[in-house]
């Protein structure tokens, strides 16, 4: 018996280094951090002798010099004499201006489609299989070039629209011009304005304050309905109740604040007034929402097909009404499909974003990743910043998805 | 009948009769399948509506297709200002479409490469060939390379010369320690190529030589260009892409904490960013002095792109075996890497084959991005094309084209993917 | 001293333990799986294991070809101790087989090359001669015909007499079985335990994990009732079921007999 103990109190050898479980792991994970620092010190040894033989130097502070190129459009105040910081961060704000407008399309579109695919209708279920396979199997950049093709081939020019005949004249009652250089879109207007706060667009703000205090009055009133029917079974109607919370304050404010549009208008060869959405910008937008639209609608059709019959079978049997089927049992569930693909899809049309390149949408890519390479020779430092914001917006998008992923997780054993 | 009994028997049988009219026939399916309800009929309206006005739009210009013109001027002559297609831009130029301006005599050797390809396809998809034909499949990169780019074929066959080198080196030293075996294999590998590889060939090829008419990467554009990268991308990336993945389910911290670096550094950016590093910053990187094609720059970062989402692909595969296939091995004695091979990857692998033909077609629409760093894919040369005097101002014919070249493609390699998932659903139990 | 003896022995095959299990402990995280057993299994012996759920029967049994890792304690299988030492583990699941409630069998491949699979790459057994081994064993098991057939195309008890097989072509001198048959339909019960009852005629040392008392009054030469993690009660079939010692184990026969 005193031999057993022995056994285990075996000597170190350098071969259990590699034969003894317990020493294994570790020495695998040394030799690879051992190559890894010797790969790390060899790139970093390469890129110093590379810079020095170049006669650069490693250093952000090209961000703050002058950018020296125009930007349009930019959501906030940039001009040429602003920095190269200032340009990409007009640009990020550029990329993540399309991007959260192409994932509201693209989901609207796709849930549209997905839904149908699925309808009884045998015209339009067809009509959406060949939308879903012809728009997912050709690549997105060719569906954004085709549309700024389009848009700058086949719309008319602005001078089209001028004299006693015009060849082409403004859509919806006069207000959007549609022409080669862009749409001509009517812009929001305050005659009363609150006027500027910093950066701030104290008119904005204004509404959207209204809007979260209507939308927080609107969770009261959902939550005194629940109390009523939790207490007496019957649920108080809300619809009327809710709308009006939220249409009063903000029509109210509006009126307030002299809300009108201003609507576009030819001025000698060109449209003036008005927001002009460019060739690039259309052409980015709607080629990222058809294209990723038809992956979306995919993901909804698998997601509703996802969920077995028998649990709308089991509703009907209790007497659900269908509506309330699809609210209360098919949706909850459908959506814990859905949702994580969706914002994968999310995450690619944020990074597609970049194929505004095509089209010469200023976006992050094209600011700090381009121009500003051109002009400071930082292709370095640039590059690396910009793959690190890129990465940070996945990040925060797939941040997002692990919270919902762990908030609707099944409970099981 | 008796209401109070309850024996009853039935003494005549009741025939089959047909269904009452109005129940069946093409006049029900319609009724059913088309204006089942007002929704239903809104919408069957509104899509026939928006079919009709398509029809209106498309036909003329279809039926008035002008093939035979060597420019846009021409062909609008031809069209005397009605609406048509002018084809005449794909009858001039699909051989540039296809195969950019590689040289016209000689289009046999990639056409023949891309023949091959599916030979050496073969048994890796079908496992009913003998395994010899493998070893086809195993010499088929370096032939395909010699057949496009031409010259010496010694190149290659000393390249490939290196991997027996390795196999003999981890041969004759694996008896004593696997992992040194791997070391030595890998180390004798590299001195190889680095050292021995150049002299050999150059070597080789004063004796005997042989050799194809050289094309330089320049000339090779279009949807060879796109096959060659994303089926090189595809091709080496399965092993790495299995290596992350094992890595990524390792249990060892630092190597899961590296792979999962890797995987999510990798797709959280986009595509074109890895492109221009590939064709900015890899001179950085480095040794001073390196400098080599950009075909072969921009193959390597779509290598590590499409590493990580194969990672991603492979991993849910082995997620997806039973635990109790790893007890079974490891109660049988096999070690991790032969349990690995002989058990959990073969059945991981079918297991992905879907996703990974799903990631070579994300990979392959995805090549057109190399347009962006100067590459002539073909949007590249459909630009190329428009900015032409003859052809300036059109587009639809050569979009179209390119869209239903991609579309035979992809769409073709996904039902073949949705059929491999319905044969695996079937057979694997 | 009797570390040399056990290696003598072990050359000789006349070792007369064939496990030895003194005070093991096994925990997951905080939980106590195991606790303090003591379990000394001679050659030849057929030994079956029974216990509520979650008593760690099977956790004990997979202890002894180290599927799982035990905190403290001793294990010796055929005189080698399992410690964390790689050399040993493979030798010991070489020497020991071990059959699982759900088969696992590998689907991919056939159940010939189910069954050659560790000989060639364990044993390193020429091919040729572990499918003689192997189509000797499938005989044994009554299922030689199928050899070439896929595991999804077989029985549920068709594929556990293949797993059986698959052990057997490793020549264990152990045989570690988990719940053979809970996962089979009642009507293939038979077959397999008409296997085992075989493979126990022929001397096998068997370690079995069932609720098959009949099986245990059959061929068994000691019963040992588990709970808690902890070995409660073992003694000989005969005075296991006629005269239950612990009030565990009486309530425990009254639940599994009482229908």
């Amino acid at each position: 018996m005193a031999m057993k103990s022995e056994a285990s109190r075996e000597p170190f050898h350098l071969s259990m280094l590699f034969n003894d479980s317990r020493y294994r792991g570790r020495t695998i994970q040394v030799i690879a951090f051992i190559l890894l620092i010797l790969t790390a010190a060899w790139l970093v040894d390469n890129t110093v002798r590379n810079l020095a033989a170049l006669g650069k130097n490693f250093s952000f502070g090209f961000l703050w010099s002058t950018a020296g190129y125009d930007i349009s459009p930019h959501a906030i105040a940039y001009s040429s004499t602003s920095t190269h910081a200032r340009a990409a961060m007009v640009g990020l704000l550029n990329t993540l201006i399309v991007a959260a407008m192409a994932c509201v399309t693209a989901t609207v579109l796709g849930v549209l489609a997905g839904v149908l695919r699925l309808s009884n209708n045998w015209i339009v279920a067809r009509l959406m299989t060949v939308y879903v396979e012809s728009f997912r199997n050709v690549p997105a950049l060719l569906w954004i070039i085709v549309v700024a093709a389009i848009m700058s081939e086949a719309m008319p020019t602005p001078s089209a629209f001028r004299g006693e005949n015009p060849t082409a004249s403004m859509v919806l009652w006069g207000s959007v011009a549609v022409t080669n250089r862009g749409i001509y879109l009517p812009v929001p207007d305050f005659s009363r304005s609150l006027g500027a706060f910093g950066e701030l667009d104290l008119n904005y703000t204004a509404i959207l304050g209204t809007l979260a205090l209507s939308l927080l009055a609107h969770r009261c009133l959902v939550r005194r309905a629940q109390r009523v029917q939790g207490v007496s079974g019957q649920r108080p109607a809300t619809w009327w109740k809710s709308s009006c919370i939220f249409a009063v304050p903000v029509i109210a404010l509006l009126y307030a604040l002299g809300f009108h549009l201003e609507y576009p208008a030819l001025k000698g060869l060109n449209f003036a007034g008005g927001l002009l959405l460019r060739n690039s910008f259309i052409a980015l937008w709607i080629g990222l929402s058809v294209y990723s639209g038809a992956f979306i609608a995919e993901n909804v059709r698998s997601g509703i097909l996802a969920i077995s019959r028998g649990q709308t079978e089991a509703a009907h049997a209790l007497g659900l009404s269908p509506r309330r089927t699809m609210r209360l049992v098919i949706l909850p569930q459908a959506l814990r499909i859905i949702v994580p693909p969706l914002i994968s899809q999310f995450l690619d049309i944020t990074k597609n974003t970049s194929l505004g390149l095509a089209v010469g949408y200023m976006d992050l890519r094209s600011t700090l990743g381009g121009i500003t390479i051109n002009q400071t020779g930082r292709e370095l430092e640039a590059m690396l910043l910009m793959m690190l914001i890129y990465v940070s917006i996945s990040l925060i998008i797939s941040g997002v998805m692990n919270v919902y992923n762990s908030r609707v997780r099944l409970q099981e054993r | 009948m008796n209401l109070r009994s309850v024996s009853w028997v039935r003494q005549e049988m009741v025939l089959p009769s047909a269904r009452p009219t109005g129940q069946n026939g093409p006049l029900e399916w319609i009724r059913k399948n088309l204006f089942d309800g007002w929704l239903s009929t809104l919408l069957t309206v509104a899509s026939m509506t928006a079919l009709g006005w398509l029809a209106m739009a498309v036909a003329p210009w279809l039926g008035n297709s002008i093939w035979k013109a060597n420019s846009l001027t021409e062909c609008r002559q031809l069209l005397n200002g009605a609406p048509g297609a002018c084809w005449g831009v794909i009858r001039d130029r699909w051989p540039q479409l296809l195969f950019g301006f590689y040289p016209a005599q000689l289009y046999w050797r990639p056409v023949l490469a891309f023949a091959l390809l599916f030979a050496a396809l073969a048994p890796v998809l079908f496992r009913l060939l003998p395994s010899r034909a493998l070893w086809f499949s195993a010499a088929y990169p370096g032939i395909a390379c010699w057949l496009i780019w031409g010259g010496s074929p010694w190149f290659q066959i000393v390249v490939s010369l290196g991997f027996a080198v390795a196999a003999g080196l981890f041969a004759s030293t694996a008896r004593i320690n696997r992992g040194l075996g791997v070391s030595i294999a890998s180390l004798g590998a590299a001195l190889w190529w680095l050292y021995a590889a150049q002299p050999f060939s150059s070597g080789a090829n004063s004796v005997f030589p042989i050799a194809l008419e050289a094309v330089p990467s320049r000339e090779i554009g279009g949807f060879l260009l796109s096959i060659i990268i994303g089926v090189t991308g595809i091709a080496m990336s399965l092993p790495l892409g299995i290596l992350l993945a094992l890595g990524r389910r390792s249990s060892l911290p630092l190597i899961q904490m590296l792979s999962v670096v890797f995987i999510e550094f990798i797709r959280g950016v986009p595509l074109i960013t890895l492109l221009f590093t590939a064709s900015l910053l890899l001179n950085y990187f480095l040794p001073p002095g390196t400098n080599f094609d950009l075909v072969l720059r921009v193959v390597i970062m779509v290598t590590l792109f499409a590493s990580a989402y194969m990672a991603e692909v492979i991993r849910g595969g082995l997620a997806g075996l039973p635990r109790g296939q790893y007890e079974a091995a490891e109660a049988l004695g096999l070690d991790y890497w032969k349990a690995q091979r002989l058990i959990i990857l073969p059945q991981a692998l079918k297991i992905s084959i879907p996703g990974i033909v799903n990631t070579f077609i994300g990979l392959f629409k995805d090549t057109t991005l190399v347009m962006f760093i100067g590459l002539l894919d073909p949007i590249a040369l459909a630009a190329a094309i428009r900015a032409n005097t003859e052809w300036q101002g059109i587009y639809w014919e050569l979009f179209i084209f390119i869209a239903a070249v991609f579309f035979i493609f992809c769409f073709g390699m996904s039902r073949y993917s949705m059929h491999l998932e319905r044969r695996l659903k079937t057979d694997h139990r | 001293m009797t570390k040399m003896l056990r290696g003598l022995s072990r050359e000789s095959g006349l070792s007369e333990t064939a496990v030895e299990i003194t005070s093991m402990n096994k925990w997951y995280g905080d939980f106590h799986a195991l606790r303090d057993i003591d379990l000394t299994v001679r050659r030849g012996e057929r030994i079956v294991i029974c216990g509520p759920s979650g008593s760690g029967k099977s956790t004990m049994i997979r202890c002894i070809n180290r599927l799982e890792e035990h905190q403290s304690g001793k294990i010796f299988v055929d005189g080698i101790e399992l410690t964390s030492d790689l050399k040993n583990i493979e030798q010991v699941r070489r020497e020991v087989g071990m059959v699982f409630q759900h088969f696992n069998l590998f689907p991919h491949l056939t159940i010939l090359e189910n069954c050659i699979l560790a000989p060639i790459w364990v044993r390193k057994v020429p091919e040729r001669q572990a499918r003689e081994i192997a189509m000797h064993f499938l005989e044994k098991v009554r299922i030689p015909d199928q050899a070439h057939k896929y595991p999804g195309q077989l029985s549920g008890g068709q594929q556990q007499r293949v797993a059986i097989a698959r052990s057997l072509c490793m020549k264990p001198r152990i045989m570690l079985f988990d719940e053979p048959t809970s996962a089979l339909d009642p009507e293939m019960i038979k077959e397999v335990l008409d296997t085992m009852i075989t493979l126990a005629e022929e001397g096998m040392t068997m370690l079995c994990v069932t609720h098959e008392m009949g099986f245990a009054q059959a061929v068994a030469d000691r019963v040992i009732f588990m709970d808690q993690g902890q070995i409660v009660e073992q003694n000989e079939p005969k005075a296991f079921f006629r005269a239950p010692q612990s009030e565990r184990t009486r309530t425990f026969l009254g639940q599994i007999l009482g229908h």
